[in-house]
């Protein structure tokens, strides 16, 4: 399974591709490709975006569901989902969703 | 300190006019990101994982206070109510928007500061001893030859695409404390037998995925000279460093490839049809600069033993903070002192925006407004008198940033590694927190002395890992954070690469194979004089192995 992560251009947040296309803050939130014509449409889809100035640095990323939840393969991605792990206060790991990731 | 003059001021005002043009063009879509991230790096500006992230320049680590309070005005607004400083004694932003940069680089430069050369493949920023201009052992201060680079290095037409990124270091003292060793191109402050004022010249040091360390190439270079030898330097490493491979484009390999020898044949050549061209210093420019780093005039402050002598005995965490947080100021009434960022279980480097305005306005009572950033990540008050330590010490204490452990083994350095920085393998700061929390109690760290951990989140080395005492390097293995320690590294005068010890640890691992490490050493050391590093020196790898991997250990 996979999903499609990027950063906001005028901001840099990090963000994931949602339904309808819209980008969305919060992983679990993000649209999950199931099969390999999804996660060719995620792509698509993020490239016009990036052609529409509205977000760089897209990559499809592997993700698994546990419990429920989204979580990214690799540890880089669960920290940038909601991290940094070092200031509880600050970042995505301040909201609730995310916590359990890293 | 320097202060810019009207050609310094227009240079830096219409580089922000430009970079908010090239933001403004970015953002309606007027130039690609292709186009636009070599001039947003050159600018400064990375991205990373969560965020962009903003790299100010702070030349040769010296602060005024009102750049302080613009920096925690910066945080505060822009930012999340803090900042991080860097081993390149720069403070990074985590977390500004693009859209913000060209405003936050308006106010920057309002206080005479930028972001210019801290990326790309250029001269980047000079840095030096931290204590530079106060400490007792130095022939004189470097900050104005640092100065002088900086000037001649900004924007310079030759030099500004390199094969590779470019650091030069300075120090005046025999005690190397900028590591300059390890960088690109290092200079020795010293006097000749004629007290003529000259640099040793060291090139090719460097970390990374190749770690060397520099070859002496000059014992004595002129004061004078200083910007044709430096030229010819650079003029040799951009004809000939390798532009074909980046992990073999810096100098230290151009070292390494063609040999020490003939590489100091090619720039003495080069320098001698330089040698009496403009490039050659006139005195009078010299002392033009130097005047701009005269020391303040510090009125005797004799009372200032007594206070000390009876502080010395008692014991308490403010004795302790005299023990390790001073350094011997060439004015026997004052002292320089560190201001530890390594609080026990903070984020090394870290300072928020309120400490920030707390330093300056300490600075500003106590420190002739003068405040110094380390490489090893922390900051200093080069000038306060002995007289005045109480109080400096309260106030600090008062804002959290008292902790008495310069120089210990909870003061480590370690880079952002994965938890901000996109190139990262492995977390550095997580490890450094549980290290210094296992090493929390004062009166052991005193016992264990002089002990420096680095740590890194990958071979970019950032975190300096290979000249720690203990360096630490974060690697990733099958998805999962694994830690290889070297050890017996040093970045002083007697520069030295730590070897690696054996097969990684991971992250659970890693604390208490640096317990094993420190409990090896404490009890195998001639006694409490042999520092750690001595000790290792002396006894060789084979008793850490042993103890970490049991006798029949391969190294890995
Ligand atoms: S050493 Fe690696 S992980 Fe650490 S800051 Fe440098 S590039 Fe990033």
């Amino acid at each position: 399974m996979k999903l499609l992560a990027a950063n906001r251009l005028a901001d840099g947040e990090a963000v994931w591709l949602g339904p309808d296309g819209q980008w969305v803050e919060d992983i679990s939130a993000a649209e999950v490709a199931r099969d390999a014509d999804s996660a060719d449409r995620l792509e698509r889809i993020g490239h016009e975006a990036f052609l529409r100035n509205e977000v760089v640095d897209l990559e499809l990323i592997e993700v698994e569901i546990v419990n429920g939840q989204v979580r990214p393969a690799r540890l880089r991605e669960r920290i940038r989902a909601a991290g940094p792990s070092i200031h509880p206060g600050l970042g995505k790991q301040a909201r609730k969703s995310a916590f359990t990731l890293i | 300190m320097y202060r810019y003059d009207e050609f310094d001021h227009a240079f830096v005002k219409a580089r922000v006019a430009q970079f908010r043009d090239q933001v403004e063009r970015r953002l309606s879509g007027e130039i690609t990101e292709e186009q636009f991230k070599p001039l947003r790096l050159m600018n400064g500006v990375y991205l990373q994982l969560h965020s962009y992230m903003l790299r100010i320049a702070i030349p040769y680590g010296t602060l005024a206070p009102r750049q302080l309070r613009m920096l925690a005005y910066i945080a505060r607004t822009y930012d999340k109510g803090y900042g991080h400083f860097t081993t390149r004694q720069n403070l990074q932003f985590h977390w500004p928007a693009l859209r913000d940069v060209p405003d936050i680089l308006e106010h920057l430069a309002s206080v005479e500061m930028h972001c210019i050369q801290t990326s790309g493949n250029c001269i980047r920023n000079v840095t030096a001893d931290h204590f530079a201009g106060a400490t007792a052992d130095e022939v004189a201060d470097p900050r104005p030859y640092a100065e002088i680079l900086r000037q001649w290095s900004s924007l310079h037409p030759e030099f500004s695409y390199l094969p590779r990124k470019f650091k030069i270091a300075v120090t005046g003292a025999e005690r190397d404390r900028a590591a300059i060793q390890v960088h690109d191109i290092g200079l020795h402050l010293k006097k000749n037998a004629q007290d003529k004022l000259g640099f040793a010249v060291y090139v090719g040091g460097g970390l990374g995925r190749t770690p060397m360390v520099a070859r002496k190439m000059r014992d004595f270079l002129p004061e004078e000279d200083l910007l044709s030898y430096t030229t010819a330097i650079l003029r040799v490493y951009n004809l000939h460093g390798r532009r074909d491979n980046k992990f073999k484009a810096r100098i230290k390999i151009l070292v390494h490839e063609t040999g020490a020898q003939e590489l100091t044949t090619q720039i003495e050549r080069e320098f001698a049809a330089l040698k009496d061209s403009d490039l050659k210093l006139p005195h009078a420019d010299i002392q033009a600069i130097q005047n701009y780093f005269a020391p303040p005039a510090l009125p005797p402050r004799p009372e200032g033993g007594g206070v000390l002598v009876r502080a010395a005995d008692d014991g308490n965490s403010f004795a302790r903070w005299l023990r390790h947080n001073l350094h011997t100021h060439r004015n026997p009434d004052y002292a320089c002192v560190t201001i530890s960022l390594k609080g026990i279980g903070d984020v090394p480097g870290d300072i928020s925006a309120d400490q920030m305005d707390a330093v300056a306005d300490i600075a500003e009572a106590y420190a002739f407004g003068e405040i110094r950033v380390s490489h090893e990540q922390n900051l200093v008050l080069p000038h306060v008198a002995r007289a005045d330590l109480r109080a400096v010490h309260d106030r600090l204490h008062e804002i959290g940033l008292a902790t008495p452990n310069a120089g210990l083994v909870t003061d480590i350095i370690a880079c952002p590694g994965l938890d901000y920085c996109a190139l990262a393998n492995a977390r550095s700061i997580p490890v450094a927190q549980e290290i210094a929390n296992r090493f929390a109690d004062e009166e052991r760290q005193e016992e264990i002395s002089m002990l420096k951990i680095k740590i890194s989140g990958c071979i970019n080395a950032c975190g300096h890992h290979h000249v720690g005492h203990i360096g630490i390097l974060g690697v990733e293995k099958k998805g999962a954070e694994l830690y290889q320690i070297t050890l017996g590294g040093s970045g002083d005068e007697n520069a030295a690469i730590g070897e690696i010890i054996g097969r990684g640890f991971g992250p659970t691992e890693i604390a208490d194979a640096v317990e094993t490490i420190v409990g090896t050493y404490l009890s195998r050391r001639l006694d409490a004089s042999e520092t750690f590093l001595a000790a290792y020196q002396r006894l060789g790898p084979a008793p850490f192995k042993e103890a970490l991997y049991g006798s029949h250990a391969k190294a890995a």
